[in-house]
């Protein structure tokens, strides 16, 4: 996992090594240059785009006045967006943990060389391979206390089971959280089993040599050896967080009351539905320094800290 | 890459037709939302007689009112916008008009006497500085109760003639264990529920108050309180499988004898005639209120501004089709709104659209639905107050207003 950095042709220096380097990097640069251009236009030109946006008044179409912050007051005002703000914090929190946790003995589960390995391979990653929309328009269905699970166990016999999160507001959360768990752990099982798969077959030998219990092994052997799993693991999940829109839709369309609402929908329903670009793209803004500031200690650990340190 | 060079002169070839398109015999594209088999049923009305007057309709449909405005929206601004569009009737094309993206058609208005044939509320809601700048195809009714008619003779009860009336019936019909409103229990269906007990209960004036002028002291009536507290009590009167529902699985529940009340447009009537039922024998319908007043909104047609001649030429011809009283007869018959022409005879419709013309005679009758009134980010800020008050049981009338009050200061 090391890093390459890609460093402009130093700009001017006599050496005709490094001139002959920079002929030979021109190519290249070259090839990059679209991709480059689309991420300076598209992306980066967008978030500022966005960014100045949040300062105007902005309603139907975009406006380039100027009134301040006066969007984000009236977005801190806002009960649907600090609901959805931390929303967000607990099915970020519950849904990467469960995945990582669920994702990791599903793995060490498979590791076991049980038989049917393929089959519950197969069947563990499935979820994944369903939308948002199919797996929370299922969960609706099946957690609906008058057509799913409550339903069934009530017909069963047992008059007062109740399972009525769905249609709870303080556990309406939850649910979601259980949808995306569904959706998520397989994905995160195959990449852990990629990285159980790929221990050397001595460190098992050796520990068996001395001894040491199964479980033991893999907590303290094993799970750090898995790290780079993790990460990818954590990076993904995070970014289905952070964009974490049509399985509300699907499921709750962010009810009962505003229970279930998440910033993405807020920033959608504003931009689209009401014709609030300005606090839309305020609340866009905020996502955006949120997601900045989560990755910013992690990239400078993994990225700036070590180069410096060469250096 | 021979799927490429495919590909790529597959490209070509539609380019070449869009932009030939012009110059070919009155092609219109026409941009629209109405995907549901009733809806793309009336909207072939439309398509068929324009096609009979020698156009070609080309078929835009984008399912989802809110996707298919931001699409249109989107290639207006950019420069390549359809031949004619969709909009409710109201707000949402303001910003179009006062940008000059859409073309005024009070020339083909003066002519055919809209301004008289029309409901004063629709007209208002179409004319911006004095001009027509759409074309309003129908009005929908928002605020109608349709009810179970077996389930009421079963219990005895007469369908309620007003908001207390309805809360005590419901009581009654749910001690019996039946689900007195059926609901859809998404913000959009809880709002329209909010809205049909304010004017039902609180009456025109205070639905223009809360929805148009939006002072904040038509909150501060006692009466607002009590309209508040009718519609908190009936909070207790839907099914807990209400909440993420969907509007048709609520009409269903009327359908099959599981439920008595659901209010809803006019456009549920669709779902009972599917249902194969017909209205006056196996479902009723009535607009609670101590004075029957009627919601109304529905759907205009804008025409994008262009300076090409022959396609103002086709959008001149749309716009006779689309008023028609031949294909305003038929229209609306399948969309299950009523003519937005006053002058057309609407005897062979069936009881309800009757019923629903009958009231509107009276412009004394007629209300501005809060598509007409508000902006939307003020009434997305109202849905979002309503569902916070109609999903939490404990909630008080008092914090509902303080949240009316706050969405009113910073929606106003």
């Amino acid at each position: 996992m090391d890093t390459i950095s890609i460093r402009a042709p130093s700009m001017p220096s006599g050496s005709t090594k490094t001139r002959r380097r920079a002929r030979m990097r021109l190519p290249a640069a070259i090839a990059l240059l679209p991709t480059a251009l689309i991420v300076l236009v598209v992306y980066i030109g967008c978030m500022l785009w966005t960014v100045r946006l949040s300062f105007t008044s902005s309603t139907l179409l975009p406006k380039l006045d100027w009134v301040g912050f006066a969007q984000y007051s009236r977005l801190f005002a806002n009960d649907r967006f600090l609901t959805s703000a931390s929303n967000i914090v607990i099915f970020g929190t519950l849904f990467i943990s469960g995945c990582l946790i669920i994702g990791f003995l599903l793995a060490v589960f498979i590791d076991q060389n049980v038989r049917g390995e393929g089959l519950f391979r197969t069947v563990f990653l499935y979820p994944y391979s369903m939308s948002f929309v199919v797996t929370g328009v299922a969960w609706q269905w099946f957690l609906n206390p008058g057509l799913g699970l409550q339903k069934l166990v009530r017909d069963m016999g047992f008059e007062s089971f109740t399972f009525d999160w769905l249609v709870n507001q303080r556990m309406a959360i939850y649910t979601i959280v259980i949808a995306g768990l569904w959706h998520g752990a397989g994905l995160t099982m195959a990449i852990m089993l990629a990285g159980l798969r790929g221990v050397d077959k001595d460190l098992w030998k050796a520990a068996r040599v001395d001894g040491i219990p199964t479980w033991r092994v893999y907590t303290s052997v094993v799970l750090p050896l898995l790290r780079p799993m993790v990460v990818t693991a954590v990076v993904l999940l995070t970014t289905g967080v952070v964009k974490l829109y049509d399985l509300v839709v699907a499921m709750t369309l962010g009810g009962p009351g505003i229970a279930t609402e998440v910033p993405a929908k807020f920033v959608m329903d504003h931009l689209f539905e009401r014709n609030n670009i300005a606090l839309g793209t305020a609340a866009a803004t905020i996502m955006l320094i949120t997601v900045i500031a989560v990755l910013a200690p992690w990239v400078y650990v993994r990225y700036v800290r070590p180069q410096g340190r060469h250096a | 890459m021979s799927m490429k060079t495919r590909v790529s002169a597959y490209t070509l070839s539609v380019a070449l037709i869009w932009s030939s398109g012009a110059l070919a015999q009155q092609k219109a594209e026409v941009l629209h939302w109405w995907t549901s088999a009733g809806e793309s049923a009336s909207v072939k009305v439309f398509a068929d007689q324009f096609n009979k007057a020698g156009g070609t309709w080309v078929d835009n449909a984008i399912a989802g009112g809110a996707n298919a405005r931001t699409a249109g929206i989107n290639r207006m601004v950019g420069g390549n916008p359809p031949t004619m569009m969709q909009f409710n009737t109201g707000k949402q094309f303001d910003e179009l008009v006062s940008n000059d993206l859409v073309r005024d058609v009070d020339a083909q208005a003066k002519a055919g006497k809209w301004r008289e044939i029309m409901p004063k509320p629709i007209v208002d809601a179409t004319v911006r500085d004095g001009k027509f700048y759409a074309v309003p195809v129908n009005i929908h009714g928002q605020n109608w109760m349709f009810y179970n008619t077996k389930i009421f003779a079963d219990a005895g009860l007469q369908p309620p003639k007003t908001f207390p009336e309805l809360v005590e019936a419901g009581e009654k019909l749910k001690a019996k264990g039946i689900i007195p409103i059926a609901l859809g229990g998404q913000p959009n269906w809880e709002h329209n529920l909010f809205r049909a007990v304010v004017v039902g209960h609180g009456g025109a004036d205070m639905f223009r108050q809360l929805y148009g002028t939006r002072k904040p002291d038509v909150l501060k009536s006692p009466k607002f309180k009590e309209t508040v507290e009718l519609f908190g009590k009936m909070r207790g009167l839907v099914d807990p499988g209400s909440p993420g529902r969907n509007w048709n699985d609520a009409t269903a529940l009327v359908i099959t004898d599981k439920a008595a009340m659901h209010f809803n447009g006019d456009w549920a009537k669709g779902e009972f005639i599917a249902a194969g039922q017909t209205a006056g024998k196996e479902y009723g319908c009535t607009v609670v209120g101590q004075e029957p007043k009627l919601v109304i909104g529905g759907d205009v047609f804008v025409f994008p501004a262009t300076k090409d001649k022959a396609t103002l030429a086709t959008q001149d011809k749309l716009v006779e089709v689309l008023l028609d009283p031949a294909s305003q007869l038929e229209f609306n018959k399948k969309k299950g709104s009523i003519p937005v022409r006053m002058d057309v005879d609407v005897s062979s419709m069936d009881v309800c659209a009757q019923k629903s013309h009958a009231i509107l005679k009276d412009p004394a009758n007629q209300v501005e639905s809060m598509e007409i009134l508000s902006p939307p980010n003020f009434s997305g800020a109202m849905q979002d107050a309503v569902t916070q008050y109609w999903n939490n049981p404990n909630m008080t009338a008092d914090t509902f207003i303080e949240k009316i009050t706050s969405a009113m200061r910073d929606a106003g």
